[in-house]
């Protein structure tokens, strides 16, 4: 498997760390109830299909990156900076 | 039998080897295989079940039956193909699945229970009676089972692994192959070009023939000659394609020296990984046998193997040949045969309608219902109609068709498809993305038609890779229709074998389909067929033919099973090469490190550090002597440990008190220029990460101190929360965990220490206070802090310094009463004070548990501080954190339990989690998890380690056993 | 007074020469990892200016003069070299001396030794002369730069400098045993 990483381009997977699903970067306020917070950590879908997850590019940049992948076909599609997303400033 | 003037061996070199201890001359060049077979010797193995005589079947990696051990000075490599074995002057081979000689091989009885030994033998027959599973069956099937066997040592020989990247991967080197390397690399393209073989050509060697007038091999010695001479190929000859994987990688095995006496630091095997966004299939096609009864004796082979050995080695496979063959290209064979003055006693030919036109008989129409041979076929019975006949033979050469090699094309999980045309099963486009099958390998399987295939391939990866091709002229070639009918098994008599390795007959597949098995996945796993080295190679389309058959479908209903990698296989040690010893993680080595061997300190690996267990005296019989000793020299006087390989963090940025604030449960925006708290930083899920202490250099300055285990974790989770949560904030942070070297002075002297080479005085620097230094003109750290309880100073210089620092404080030191301590000192001077390391922390211990949720500031959100709040991570059911104090030996690891109540894990009240016997107090302490362990303090509990054998009453108190008001660290 | 001699990581150790590459260490002096601040891309680039210097986009490097700006991660860059005044406000400067051990990997076929230990494509269209890669040498993290068609200089952590030496000369090692093969 190979991710371009969007700063270092294409590499081997074994230069990346693999953490969980695209919900850990959507963390509810302190205040909210317990059931946001399951949410947010433990409750996860596990699709046949497009999923996005995130990786840290360990052995690179050290980067975490927001990975769109099919997990039926193993194809990926997109790999962008957590960083660099929508709504984080840089 | 050597045939003189055939073959590409070069018969100016010889190479003597041995076989099961004799001695015999072969070429280079030659591959064992084709070396005994020129000697005359036929039987070479043993099957695995019935322990059946065995002869040579392939002239390549599918071989079922010559799988032989070579054996080194060294290394003893079982299971090895006699077909790919290249011989070598001073080879040492032997055969192996015997009990005493080939020839008498004890264990040939089995053959004569066969009748019971059929499909699902094992799983009927060792069921009962339950008593004699383990002290009759299991032995007795363990002595019997497995090919080969191993030395039993360590194999000392060099293994190599490398990465590749190209435009274009070439797997295989016959025409399709070659021609696409050829056209893809005159167009400039990157080209790895891989075959298995030590020579190009592929088929264009084992048929020989002409190609554009002139000898194939002239044609390939021409081709090989340019793509040498070009930069952007690179050639891997003995180099086996046997993975395909994800976005266009390929694993690939090359045997480097196995063809050459073993020498030093010369590689046996490299393991590849070969990246290519496009890659050509160009593995030719695996002719397949044909299930007659009796099919297995040695001199029965693959026409295509007899016309390799006869091409590529001048070997004759037999002085009497007879063909078995539904297919035209077995008639080359023969033909071949002929032309080189080696009889064909017959053709015989299922197919009714082919031709009589060759110069030896043949007989259409026509099948082998029965051989004879023990040791090797003498001869044959042929049924024609009604009638049936002998025939003397040496050499019986079939071929029931050709498989494309298609094995790649399924690595991730697309079933070939059936072509009727075929009879056999054919690649799917887009099976592998980027990989293109071209030539036999897709079904086109006429040399010309090879050719054209190779070089139409390569010009769609180049169009694919934005290059423009060139003009390639495709040289004159054989070109006839594939001439093949299917024949997959012949009634008779006898057993009639499809898989040879595994033992597999007609009659095992067809009593799995009786008895149920009928989807192809439990017939293999039922009967075991395509479980054996060759994985089905040569079996896997016959047997499902005969499960189609007996179960009254057709092939295509039926379904196949998917080739999995590796298509040959791959010794671990080539995976694993580089990996043992020093390259089996990166050492980690201090500063302080020759200093401390220098001392005699034993090493300890901690993490991928190497740090001082302790540092042994004259006199000292033992590490605890030595350790008890250390420790009372720190009580007492003044110690010395580095602790640089503790992870340290710098931060800076006017955000970066916020941001420790967030990462940790206390607050540091509030703390003081030049001061020191200890911090504990919590996962997201509520349970503690790290702990250390971190110190405000500047106002904008923080210096974060991680332990050594999690220093890398504490990295990544620090850009993880800044650059998912806070990537806008003034803040940057950066290890420097390789720029200090820091040591720990420590002790009632450790002050006189540090001012006697300070360039100012440490004064009143307080506890928890940081301050910069000087040292011998070097800029320095210094902070008061201590995990030992003593008053403790860390100075801290340029990594550069280290080893002239630490040698000189250990000098001073000396003179004062004290010296180094290592680990096992440091382990018990935390433990006197109740200080925690990831034996407690690990990993599923809250604040809580250790007694500090108070340090979870309700003034501002951190990370984990929602969770940790959660029910169940906090309360009496917890198992909180106490001390344990023993008259006697007790362990980490150990379950405490209440007095009186059974041990059982129903009962169980909690853990240890470390343990040490302290000089200073006089007993044995310890620090566990127990059950509301903090409402427990004065409790009796029993620790029981069923291991170690200790069963011992400890009295549950404090974790802090040693100044609980802290007055020696603030002193 | 203490006199402290200072030690770099491969103090004492000698090129080793071998199947035609050169395995050598480097002896660095001052390394400074320089860290833009959000918003401070402006004015570092300001005060990299007068020094010839620009702040290297990834896998980038600068270089003027004896000093050299090597792109390390996301607005990171290590500067080997005197630190420039003017920086602070703009980027994060941390000194990183003495942290990282670095050898050269010189010699034809530099690229194919190295490609047994590093992952990434070395092929000089993919890591151009000039560039710079963050990648795992076998299992280390490393900064390789290419600093020729055949020559690469290789730093990991300081700590790692023996593993870091042992894996590259085995490599040269199977190397010169595989030469008198034709293969």
């Amino acid at each position: 498997m190979r991710l371009t990483c969007p700063l270092c381009g294409p590499r081997d997977r074994r230069e990346f760390y693999y953490y969980g699903a695209e919900d850990y970067l959507n963390r509810p306020d302190a205040g909210a109830p317990g059931s946001a917070w399951d949410d947010y950590l433990h409750n996860r879908d596990n699709p046949a299909g497009m999923t996005r997850d995130l990786w840290y590019h360990e052995q690179g940049c050290a980067q975490w990156l927001i990975v769109t992948r099919n997990t039926v076909t193993h194809a990926v599609t997109a790999v962008d900076l957590v960083a660099g997303r929508q709504g984080a400033a840089t | 039998m050597r045939i003189d003037g055939k073959g590409i061996i070069d018969r100016t070199r010889q190479a003597r080897f041995r076989f099961d201890g004799r001695d015999y001359q072969g070429f280079k060049g030659d591959t064992l295989a084709s070396a005994l077979l020129a000697n005359g010797v036929r039987l070479v193995g043993r099957s695995f079940k019935y322990h059946r005589p065995r002869g040579i079947l392939t002239a390549g990696s599918e071989e079922p039956n010559a799988l032989v051990e070579v054996i080194g000075k060294t290394n003893r490599t079982p299971n090895v193909r006699a077909t790919v074995q290249e011989v070598f002057d001073g080879l040492e081979t032997r055969s192996q699945n015997r009990m005493g000689s080939l020839k008498h091989d004890l264990l040939a009885v089995n053959d004569l229970f066969a009748p019971f030994l059929s499909a699902g033998f094992y799983y009927k027959t060792f069921m009962w009676p339950r008593a004699f599973w383990e002290k009759l069956y299991e032995p007795a099937i363990r002595r019997a089972a497995g090919l080969g066997s191993l030395s039993g040592r360590h194999d000392e020989g060099a293994y190599e692994k490398a990465w590749a990247h190209a435009d274009l991967l070439v797997i295989g080197a016959g025409p399709a192959g070659l021609m696409a390397a050829l056209v893809a690399a005159r167009a400039g393209a990157d080209v790895v070009l891989a075959d298995e073989n030590p020579v190009l050509g592929g088929r264009l060697i084992a048929e020989g023939g002409t190609l554009g007038g002139e000898p194939a091999a002239v044609w390939v010695a021409g081709v090989e000659a340019e793509l040498r001479s070009l930069p952007n190929v690179r050639i891997l000859t003995r180099t086996t394609v046997t993975g395909a994987y994800d976005d266009g990688t390929y694993g690939a095995l090359e045997r480097v020296g196995l063809h050459k006496p073993a020498r030093p630091d010369l590689p046996r095997e490299c393991f590849w990984r070969i990246v290519a966004p496009r890659a050509i299939l160009a593995a030719g096609a695996l002719e397949r046998p044909i299930a007659f009864p009796m099919n297995d004796r040695p001199g029965i082979m693959m026409a295509g193997a007899v016309r390799s050995y006869l091409n590529r080695f001048g070997v004759a496979a037999g002085k009497r040949v007879t063909i078995f063959a539904s297919t035209d290209s077995a008639r080359a064979t023969a033909r071949d045969l002929v032309a080189a003055g080696v009889q064909v006693a017959a053709i015989i030919d299922p197919r009714p309608d082919a031709s009589v036109v060759e110069e030896v008989p043949v007989h259409l129409g026509a099948e082998v219902i029965d051989t004879r041979g023990r040791h090797g076929l003498r001869s044959i019975t042929v049924r024609k109609g009604a009638e049936s006949f002998e025939i003397e033979t040496d050499c019986l050469a079939m071929s029931g068709g050709w498989n494309p090699t298609l094995h790649l094309t399924s690595h991730m999980n697309v079933r070939p498809r059936w072509s009727e045309d075929l009879a056999a099963f054919v690649p799917v486009e887009g099976a592998v993305p980027g990989l293109f099958a071209a030539g036999a390998a897709n079904g086109t399987m006429s040399t010309h038609g090879a050719l054209t295939a190779g070089k139409a391939a390569a010009e769609a990866a180049l169009s694919a890779l934005g290059r423009v091709a060139g003009t390639v002229a495709v040289p004159a070639a054989e070109d006839a229709p594939y001439g093949h009918r299917a024949i997959w098994s012949v009634e008779g008599r006898g057993r009639a074998w499809l898989d040879f390795a595994n033992d597999v007959t007609t009659k095992d597949i067809r009593q799995a389909a009786k008895e149920s098995y009928a989807s192809v996945e439990h017939m293999k796993r039922y009967t075991t067929q395509g479980m054996a080295p060759d994985q089905g190679k040569n079996s896997n389309v016959g047997a499902l033919a005969v499960l189609a058959d007996a179960t009254g479908r057709g092939i295509p209903e039926t379904g196949t099973t998917t080739f999995r990698p590796p298509y040959t296989p791959v010794s671990i040690a080539a995976m694993g090469a580089g990996g043992r010893g020093a390259g089996f993680a990166p050492q980690r080595f201090l500063t302080s490190d020759q200093a401390s061997r220098d001392r005699g300190a034993p090493m300890i690996e901690t993490g991928l550090w190497y740090r001082p267990g302790y540092f042994p005296k004259r006199g000292e019989a033992t590490w605890k002597e030595a350790c008890d000793r250390e420790v009372a020299m720190v009580r007492q006087a003044v110690g010395v440990t580095d602790v640089s390989t503790l992870g340290k963090i710098d931060i800076q940025g006017k955000d970066a008190g916020r941001f420790l604030d967030f990462v940790y449960t206390n607050t540091f925006s509030t703390l003081p220029v030049g001061r020191v708290r200890y911090g504990l930083m919590l996962r997201e899920d509520g349970m503690v990460l790290d702990d250390g202490t971190s110190a405000r250099l500047g106002e904008t300055h923080y210096l974060m101190t991680t332990t050594t285990a999690a220093a890398g974790l504490v990295m990544r989770h620090l850009d993880f929360v800044q650059q998912a949560f806070c990537a806008d904030w003034d803040l940057r942070f950066i290890s420097v965990t390789e720029s200090w070297a820091q040591f720990a002075v420590a002790g009632p002297k450790a002050r006189a220490l540090l001012d006697s080479l300070l360039e100012m005085p440490i004064g009143d620097l307080p506890f928890m206070a940081c301050a910069a230094a000087r040292v011998g003109g070097v800029e320095a750290r210094l902070f008061r802090i201590s995990f030992s309880g003593e008053e403790g100073f860390e100075i801290a210089v340029p990594t550069r310094y280290g080893e002239a620092l630490f040698r000189d404080l250990l000098a001073r030191a000396e003179t004062m009463g004290g010296g180094p301590y290592g680990m096992e000192a440091l382990n018990v001077l935390r433990i006197e004070k109740g200080f925690i390391t990831h034996a407690e922390i690990h990993g599923r211990i809250t604040a809580f548990d250790i007694g500090m949720e108070k340090m979870v500031s309700a003034k501002k959100d951190c990370i984990g501080k929602a969770a940790a709040q959660r029910p169940g991570l906090w309360g009496p059911e917890r198992e909180q954190l106490v001390g344990l104090k023993a008259t006697g030996p007790i362990s980490a690891g150990a379950h405490l339990f209440r007095p009186g109540f059974a041990v059982e894990r129903e009962n169980d009240q909690g853990y240890v989690t470390s343990v040490c016997w302290s000089p200073t107090l006089g007993a044995w302490l310890g620090q566990a998890f127990l059950k509301d362990g903090r409402a427990r303090h004065g409790e009796t509990i029993r620790l029981v380690d069923h291991l170690r054998d200790i069963d011992m009453a400890c009295e549950v108190c404090d974790p802090v056993f040693f100044d609980p008001e802290g007055g020696r660290m603030r002193a | 007074m203490p006199e402290l001699i200072a030690k770099g990581p491969f103090d004492g150790v000698e090129p080793l020469v071998m199947a035609g590459l050169t395995l050598a260490p480097v002896e660095d002096g001052p390394i400074w990892s320089i860290a833009l601040l959000p918003g401070g891309a402006k004015a570092a680039a300001k005060a990299l200016k007068p020094l010839g210097l620009a702040f290297p986009g990834p896998g980038g490097i600068s270089e003027k003069a004896g000093l050299r700006l090597v792109w390390t991660g996301r607005d990171q860059a290590f500067l080997f070299g005197d630190l420039p005044a003017g920086l602070e406000g703009a980027a994060v400067v941390t000194d990183q001396s003495g942290g990282w051990a670095g050898v050269t990997l010189t010699g034809p076929g530099a690229a194919r030794a190295l490609g047994r230990l590093v992952a990434v494509d070395v092929r000089l269209a993919a890591f151009p002369v000039g560039g710079v890669v963050r990648t795992g040498l076998n299992h280390m993290s490393a900064v390789i730069l290419r600093t020729g068609e055949d020559a690469f200089e290789i730093r990991v952590f300081r700590s790692m400098a023996r593993t870091c030496w042992h894996e590259l000369a085995e490599v040269l090692r199977h190397l010169g045993a595989r030469a008198p093969l034709s293969a």
